[in-house]
């Protein structure tokens, strides 16, 4: 980095665009914070990284007793517990990833007011530390297709990469969004778990989305931006055909939202150290 | 050579909302949006017009009293927040310390904090590896490299931060008063690596309140007071003026309850010849102190002494007199000693007076009191001016040819 042409301008009116550039010569950053992240949030815990493969683990038990067994949900011809945490998988990588990065300008505010770096850095990590809590938690789901002795299509095995990029990019554009919100105004903080608890029972995670008779309806559930990342992710073990309409539709509805979550992200970070 | 660091009509405007907290209530912004009025805020400009240049391997000071905007220029400086008009253009790394271990987290160990806080600052994985030692050296904690950070102690956290800065290789590095803490041995280590660094070719821009520092580190300085440039000059000159704008006081009186010392000040100031308490003065004048003590007992062999110290407080000279020799009363005793003219050169002054038995006891000693000033009136050194530093004293010295066998 020692480079005697490096130049760079600061100017009160300047462009909202990406700099791919400057995001290059951080990389390493993006990588000490998932690291820090992971480090101290396994710190002290008598479990470690289990907790990551146990809270799906334990929520997959709860929803087959329940949703499964008593109300007796279809499951798109998949055992129920495959079919409930193949999503899980996917919804947790979400879930978490958004409330931590939601949160994570203000809880790195004060890193924020006294040292410069690109910060999107910040929420991209958080997003990262849930991906690592994916690929704990994907360890166990291996030995549970051997369980119940569930076929996986090889041929379309393609689609588990391109799900866990789709899940990354769904949490991206809302995590950026509510992350510079949240620096402005506070109330996103109580917003947020509220936020996700809604989109859960709307994102058809535990429920397959022919569930719903209207096709309308389907399409509404198809804004989600999870709903093309799950979808995907049961391909290569289900039978159904994929419903080519409705997967486009959510890729694009979680495309646009990463759009407009960066945008607004980069338009107002120049203020975060202001205002935090 | 072009400037390493341009700064151009730098201004900052901030809205102060009249409201508790920083942030926003986003029920006040809409209750706002429905009465259809704005919030009540207020412009606030932190920094006005502010430019300047800073030259390859130069050090710059920046001072000026709190709220002078020293801080928002920092963090402009440094990409932290940007200006709301003008343009800096930088050709170099730009490193700043605004803070001594920032990012650093108690739960992670030192080893795990040299990491993550070098990589903050903007230095590589292999960067870090390969000074590691250095670091470690510096910062003298090997024994608890593994340790969460959470069981050091203060002086630790701070020597192990200041450490991975040190070897930070910015070709602009920018300071800001993080030298104000620790002991006093770890503060000259820590001074000696920031000299090394400016005379390793790296440019510094230094923010302190410690003139001293400042005068010692930087060639130049900038004086920065309600959001604009004030002065921009040689630090020494600008300190001068600093001095003065901060309001100079020549009088002291001791407050409080009566002294039980045997021997103790009660008012001390400084006079012009005509006997006015004055603070400035040509060099040509004479300098009367005036010092009003009183005494409960009567002790043999105590002085009275006054000495003048200079901006960075060092002693220039003493003076003292045996109080054996006059007769004194209970609790008013003025004397009055006189500086000769031309004496002191152009600067910044104190004083320290004393009373006490030479080598043997100190019964009362105030230090940087009555500060005074002195310009230059025109003397034979004029012609120095901005070009040499005159040090503290003006002396009359003999300067004779002797290698006289040429010259007839």
């Amino acid at each position: 980095m020692m480079n005697d042409n490096i130049e760079f301008v600061v100017d009160a009116d300047r462009r909202r665009m990406l700099n791919w550039k400057e995001l290059w010569s951080y990389r390493e950053l993006f990588y000490f914070f998932t690291w820090r992240d992971i480090k101290i949030k396994y710190k002290q815990t008598a479990l470690g990284f289990a907790w990551a493969v146990l809270q799906p683990l334990l929520m997959m038990i709860i929803f087959t007793f329940f949703f499964g067994r008593a109300l007796n949900i279809p499951s798109q011809d998949l055992p129920y517990p495959i079919f409930v945490f193949s999503g899980l998988l996917l919804w947790n990588t979400f879930s978490s990833g958004l409330t931590s990065s939601a949160n994570s300008m203000v809880n790195n505010a004060h890193i924020i007011k006294k040292i410069y770096f690109p910060k999107l850095i910040i929420p991209v990590s958080s997003i990262l530390v849930a991906l690592f809590d994916f690929l704990m938690a994907f360890l166990l789901f291996v030995p549970l297709l051997v369980f119940y002795g569930q076929p996986v299509s090889f041929m379309v095995i393609w689609a588990w990469p391109v799900a866990i990029l789709l899940t990354l990019f769904a949490t991206l554009g809302p995590g950026c969004l509510l992350s510079s919100l949240n620096v402005k105004y506070r109330d996103f903080r109580y917003v947020i778990p509220f936020l996700i608890q809604v989109l859960f029972f709307l994102t058809p995670v535990i429920y397959p989305i022919n569930l719903l008779k209207y096709p309308f309806l389907q399409y509404v559930l198809a804004c989600s931006p999870m709903y093309a990342a799950v979808e995907l992710f049961r391909l290569p073990l289900t039978n159904t055909e994929l419903n080519h309409s409705l997967v486009l539709m959510s890729v694009v509805s979680g495309l646009l939202l990463m759009a407009i979550g960066i945008y607004y992200f980069r338009r107002t970070e120049d203020f975060f150290a202001d205002l935090a | 050579m072009r400037p390493i660091l341009e700064v151009r009509n730098i201004a900052k405007l901030f809205k102060i909302s009249h409201q508790s907290a920083g942030y926003l209530s986003l029920r006040e912004r809409l209750l706002g949006v429905f009465r259809g009025e704005g919030l009540d805020r207020e412009d606030f400009w932190a920094l006005k017009n502010i430019s300047f240049d800073v030259a390859p391997g130069e050090s710059l000071g920046v001072i000026g009293r709190n709220g002078a905007g020293k801080s928002t220029l920092l963090k402009i400086l440094s990409r932290i927040t940007p200006p709301t008009k003008g343009r800096i253009v930088a050709r170099g790394r730009i490193a700043s310390l605004l803070e001594v271990g920032t990012g650093f987290h108690p739960e992670l160990t030192g080893r795990e904090n040299i990491y993550f806080n070098g990589s903050l600052l903007g230095m590589m994985r292999r960067e870090i590896e390969g000074k590691f030692d250095e670091i470690v050296d510096f910062s003298g904690v090997e024994k608890f490299l593994d340790t969460p950070l959470k069981h050091y102690s203060s002086g630790m956290q701070l020597r192990l931060a200041f450490a991975v800065a040190a070897f930070l290789e910015p070709e602009i590095l920018i300071i800001d008063e993080v030298l104000a803490v620790g002991d006093v041995e770890f503060q000259k280590k820590c001074m000696n690596k920031m000299e090394s660094v400016a005379k390793g070719g790296s440019s510094l821009l230094f923010v302190s309140h410690q003139l001293g520092l400042v005068s010692k580190l930087c060639k130049n300085t900038i004086l920065l007071g309600n959001g604009t440039v004030l002065a921009q000059g040689e630090s020494s000159s600008i300190i001068d003026k600093y001095m003065d704008s901060v309001g100079v006081n020549n009088e002291f009186s001791a407050v409080g309850k009566a002294n039980a010392q045997p021997y103790f000040f009660k008012r001390v100031r400084t006079l012009s010849i005509d006997g006015a308490s004055a603070a400035t003065y040509s060099h040509a004048e004479e300098i009367c102190i005036e010092a009003n003590f009183g005494r409960n007992e009567t002790i043999k062999n105590v002085h009275l002494l006054a000495a003048v110290n200079n901006k960075n407080g060092q002693r220039i000279f003493s003076s003292d007199i045996c109080l054996d020799d006059y007769t004194l009363s209970e609790d008013e005793n003025t004397f009055k000693v006189t500086i000769p003219r031309s004496t002191l050169t152009p600067g910044t002054y104190s004083l320290l007076l004393a009373l006490h038995i030479p080598n043997t006891v100190g019964y009362d000693m105030k230090d940087q009191i009555c500060q005074f000033s002195i310009y230059d009136g025109g003397s034979e050194f004029t012609h120095f001016e901005n070009r040499w530093f005159y040090g503290d004293v003006f002396v009359r010295c003999r300067w004779e040819l002797v290698d006289g066998n040429n010259h007839q």
